[in-house]
């Protein structure tokens, strides 16, 4: 059953490991989400004024990415990228194993699965926009790069918001996928700490909790940006 | 990367898929009819019942789906009561926790979009179905519900396609569908890419068929936005 005395501080009780692992999945979230963004730029750019390959190239990352289960993608970025890697070392003599970073990996799996999605969202508020923003900017003088980040991009983050926002709940919650890779986050602690004190129940709940308090906290920073984002909008109405 | 191994892997691999395809339909199918009045709840007036749908959606979705599957697996057999009850002779195999995790999951989603197609219902609609005298079960089974279902269908959609993706989950609390056959072919040769590459291509056209599917059924729901020749 559960066991308060278990989640104390200290020697005796998990509570300061569940802590550093909360901070673990917040790190490893924060990083992916960054990631993800940078790379869902890229990927938005080449879709929309991309030649032909490139737009095929872009259109099959993030089709197979959101078609395959998050769990696929992390064995294979984890397991293949350490096999890659070995292979790699044979060509240059070395035969012994290389195991990699797991933060390091954990990062690139989740970045790479909430960049499929920050794509659609970005090409969605692309799309809201429109071209006549893209032609005034031309029509004022300003080069394409310009216009694109002082016309298009402020307005793009102000209708991507909401959008990034559910991303952000996402990446948060598939970090969880990440323990299989051995990292020490919120679930690998709790699967551990429950093995330990065979007190399986505290420790998934209190896992559950401490998610729970993150993706609540973040919902609410979200609206809060949000609303701060829509401040021109009410008073114009 | 060896392709030979991939197509081997392949058909070692889709011998996990009538496990995979069990996972997916028995929960979408108990969620799909669980989701129906649990939808009705969240949009009624009784305070308590919306009230009690809004705290579990808000649980379910602000948890990450690993940790409902351990909570049910690892959580619920340390409590005695549980072991002692006849809720453990379903709840001492994996499979039925596995569907108990999906469900409960996909539950919460699906109540979600169905509330967002109950909601595009306009007054207009249930006023006329009231001017012609229709029943309140009448009016919710030929009007309200299948309009509802037409209107939360894109949505539906996503959700099966996140519950296959979902099902690969399981493969941590030992069922052997196609993930868990996937990764004990890469600990047995240690190839990790040919291995993973074959699971997820299933998968990929498994989320294509679901696709297709749906595009099916928006076809068959929106008869008056098809093109007629």
């Amino acid at each position: 059953m559960f066991q308060f005395d278990l989640l104390i501080f200290g020697n005796t009780g998990w509570g300061d490991e569940l802590l550093i692992s909360t901070i673990m999945t917040i790190l490893v979230s924060l990083s992916s989400m960054f990631l993800g963004v940078c790379l869902a730029i890229i990927i938005t750019w080449a879709k929309i004024s991309g030649n032909l390959i490139v737009r095929i190239i872009a259109n099959f990352y993030t089709t197979v990415i959101r078609g395959i289960p998050e769990l696929l993608v992390i064995y294979l970025i984890f397991f293949g990228g350490s096999a890659t890697l070995m292979y790699l070392a044979k060509i240059f003599g070395y035969n012994g194993y290389i195991e990699l970073n797991a933060f390091t990996m954990g990062t690139i799996s989740i970045g790479l699965i909430s960049a499929a999605y920050s794509t659609e969202v970005f090409r969605g508020a692309y799309y809201t926009l429109g071209v006549g923003q893209l032609e005034a900017g031309k029509a004022l003088g300003l080069s394409r790069f310009q216009s694109f980040i002082k016309v298009l991009a402020p307005q793009m983050l102000k209708h991507a918001l909401p959008g990034l926002g559910n991303v952000w709940q996402i990446t948060l919650k598939d970090t969880a996928l990440v323990s299989v890779t051995g990292l020490v986050e919120i679930m690998r602690q709790s699967r551990i700490a429950s093995n330990v004190t065979h007190s399986p129940l505290t420790f998934i709940l209190s896992a559950a909790i401490l998610y729970l308090i993150l993706t609540s906290f973040s919902s609410k920073a979200f609206n809060k940006l949000e609303e701060f984002t829509n401040k021109n909008d009410s008073v114009t109405q | 990367m060896n392709f030979e191994l991939i197509v081997d892997n392949f058909f070692l691999i889709i011998l996990g898929l009538d496990e995979t395809l069990n996972l997916v339909i028995i929960s979408l199918s108990l969620g799909f009819v669980i989701s129906i009045p649990f939808s009705l709840a969240r949009i009624s007036s009784i305070k308590i019942l919306s009230k009690s749908v809004y705290y579990y959606i808000f649980i379910v979705r602000g948890t990450p789906l690993l940790v409902q599957i351990y909570l049910i697996y690892f959580g619920l057999g340390a409590i005695p009561f549980v072991r002692e009850s006849f809720l453990w002779i379903v709840l001492k195999e994996p499979f039925w926790c596995g569907i108990l995790a999906l469900v409960i999951n996909t539950v919460a989603y699906t109540t979600e979009i169905f509330r967002g197609g109950l909601q595009s219902i306009t007054k207009g609609q249930i006023e006329s179905c009231k001017s012609l005298g229709m029943n309140k079960f009448v009016m919710y089974s030929k009007i309200i519900l299948p309009c509802a279902f037409r209107q939360a269908l894109p949505g539906y959609g996503n959700e099966m396609i996140l519950m296959v993706k979902s099902t690969s989950l399981v493969s941590l609390i030992t069922i052997m569908e196609m993930t868990g056959i996937a990764r004990n072919i890469m600990y047995k040769n240690y190839a990790p890419i040919e291995a993973f590459v074959a699971a997820g291509s299933i998968y990929l056209f498994l989320n294509f068929l679901v696709v297709q599917f749906i595009k099916f059924l928006e076809w068959k729901y929106n008869p008056h936005l098809r093109v007629k020749d």
